[in-house]
């Protein structure tokens, strides 16, 4: 039995989406399952190796795709447009191994803008101890139970989310308010 | 006024200051027992370290948002920057997964000579690991039989491409250069001297009564443990579990060699130290394995795919993942088409581990702390990236 066969027969209706791209499979569960659905993938599939975790913010990934969209409209008629809740902004990716087999897969989870929390699964993975508190530092996700949620790389009075695409690239010149008693 | 501040609120997470008498000790980040920019809080009740909290974040320097505004040829000499020890092992694994995201394989002899790089860098790497665990726990000399080694090395590599420390070695797609000409007669030398120069490490720490006292039994830990906290590489290996990527996800051409790979048994310092000495001696032995193979090639093969002067790679996201000296290190990428990749996560190979620091020093020594750092050869750079 495959890999994807393996995965689709354990995760059932938690399978949102199964994506493959260069050997590599991704699989999308919903947020509200993410504990159960990695518990089962831990202990039924054998991806009992926490190997990563981390975030992506796909704001720009939607507003090229409207621009496109926009502009091969703008030769027809211009549509109003479409309604409706805008899709989650950001991704939360777990990579998951399995010691095994050798086998890897990507687990995914959408996370909408207006509902920044997730599960904490260090109850799971220890290893998942300063992945979360980064994904938290650099996106702005919270994680529900975990034990210190506090920034890891940048310091703790700093505001902002720096990975995210709407943050730019050179700061905002936060530096400049720290008032460091220099002698 | 707000460094202090900052300090004061820490101290009071760390734990029971109000229940016994403990002292807080603040180690780094500026520090000659540190290695880099590392900075740990420690609750002490005389020498013995009842907590011990890493601050990281003083190298932070933002790497994976400026990956995103470089195109995927800009951002290789970034990767060097990450574990400055070994930077050939960062380049060949970034250009590793862009090429797997393009979905191409390099010729032969690329992979050969990255593979002969790589090994050259581990030994490097290594070298100075070990070198520095005695220059920590006051064996000054095995530091300069190594490090000696390590300059020889650090010539190879200025011959091939011309760096030294910031290697930025190949592209994608392939290797610029050739092994130069003189890499040729300097092996079969330097094939000994390496071996020597481990030699005569060995003879002078691995019985020594002092060594033996100061490293056996410190820091045990078990590989469930291990396990849990996401170690790799070395640090896992000594641990007694036997995982290498080389063997179990092999790229390359480490599947055409052969080697052993060492483990330990208790997790101690003293493990750590045997499972990098011994896999200096193997990595001798895939160099001379790469190296038989690169000979039957011949002398005009190619060394580069022809590649597009912009890549863009279709839209997408791969992992690739090699063992880096320190253990895992991965490249995450997610191409949305254009010519810069839309997100880079890289999976350093001591975050993981330096993630589980408290576990692994609760109960000790103070001067066991230090001997535990050395060990886990934490690399700032690669660590805050």
């Amino acid at each position: 039995m495959s890999l994807k066969e393996r995965i689709e027969g354990i995760l059932g209706r938690d399978l949102l989406e199964l994506t493959e791209f260069r050997g590599d499979i991704c699989v999308e569960i919903p947020k509200n399952r993410v504990i159960q659905a990695l518990t089962m993938l831990k202990e039924e599939a054998g991806f009992d190796f926490l190997s990563d975790l981390f975030g992506i913010d796909n704001l720009d990934l939607y507003t090229k795709a409207k621009k496109k969209k926009k502009k091969s409209e703008d030769d027809e008629a211009q549509e109003p447009e479409e309604k409706g809740p805008p899709p989650p902004r950001f991704e939360v990716i777990y990579l998951l191994l399995s010691l095994s087999t050798n086998e890897r897969v990507m687990v995914k989870v959408r996370v909408p803008e207006d509902d920044l929390e997730l599960p904490s699964i260090t109850g799971l993975w220890r290893a998942a101890n300063w992945p979360e508190r980064e994904v938290f530092d650099m996106f702005g996700v919270r994680f529900k139970g975990h034990p210190n949620l506090r920034r890891l790389l940048m310091w703790d009075e700093f505001q902002d989310h720096p990975l995210r695409k709407d943050y730019p690239l050179e700061g905002k010149g936060e530096e400049r308010h720290l008032n460091y008693d220099i002698a | 006024m707000s460094k202090e501040k900052g300090l004061e609120t820490i101290c009071i997470t760390t734990g029971p200051t109000e229940v016994g008498d403990y002292v807080t000790l603040n180690i780094g980040p500026i520090h000659p027992a540190m290695h880099g920019t590392l900075r740990v809080i420690t609750q002490t009740d005389g020498e013995t370290v009842i907590s011990a909290k890493p601050e990281i974040g003083y190298l932070h320097r933002g790497v994976e948002k400026l990956g995103e505004n470089l195109t995927y040829s800009q951002f290789l000499p970034m990767t060097d920057r990450l574990n400055y020890c070994s930077a050939i092992c960062n380049n060949v694994a970034y250009e590793m997964a862009v090429e797997k995201l393009l979905g191409i394989e390099v010729p032969p002899k690329a992979q050969l000579i990255r593979m002969i790089m790589m090994e050259l860098a581990r030994i490097a790497d290594h070298q100075v690991c070990v070198g520095i665990l005695g220059v920590d726990l006051g064996a000054l000399t095995p530091f300069f039989y190594l490090i000696i080694q390590r300059e020889e090395i650090y010539e190879i590599f200025e011959w091939h491409h011309g760096a030294r420390l910031t290697n930025s070695m190949g592209a994608i797609g392939g290797v610029e250069a050739d092994l130069p000409d003189r890499f040729h007669e300097k092996w079969p030398k330097m094939r000994d001297t390496i071996r020597r120069a481990n030699d005569e490490t060995d003879s002078l720490l691995t019985h020594n009564r002092i060594w033996m006292d100061r490293t056996i039994g410190v820091n045990a830990f078990c590989g469930d443990d291990a396990l849990d906290w996401g170690f790799t590489g070395p640090m896992l290996r000594a641990c007694g579990v036997r995982r290498d990527l080389r063997k179990d996800e092999p790229y390359l051409m480490y599947d055409k060699v052969d080697f052993e790979v060492p483990v330990g048994k208790h997790g101690d310092v003293f493990d750590r130290y045997m499972v990098r000495m011994l896999e200096m001696e193997e990595s001798v032995k895939i160099i001379d394995q790469a190296y038989a193979l690169y000979k039957e090639l011949p002398d005009d093969a190619p060394l580069m795919k022809k590649m597009p002067k912009i890549i863009r790679p279709p839209e997408g996201q791969i992992y690739h993942a090699i063992e880096s000296p320190n253990g895992e290190l991965g490249f995450f990428i997610k191409s949305d088409g254009s010519d810069k990749p839309y997100r880079i996560k890289i999976r350093p190979p001591c975050y993981m581990v330096y993630q589980a620091f408290e576990d692994l020093v609760k109960g000790e020594m103070i001067s066991d702390l230090i001997a535990c750092l050395s060990s886990l050869n934490v690399i700032a750079g690669e660590l805050d990236r």
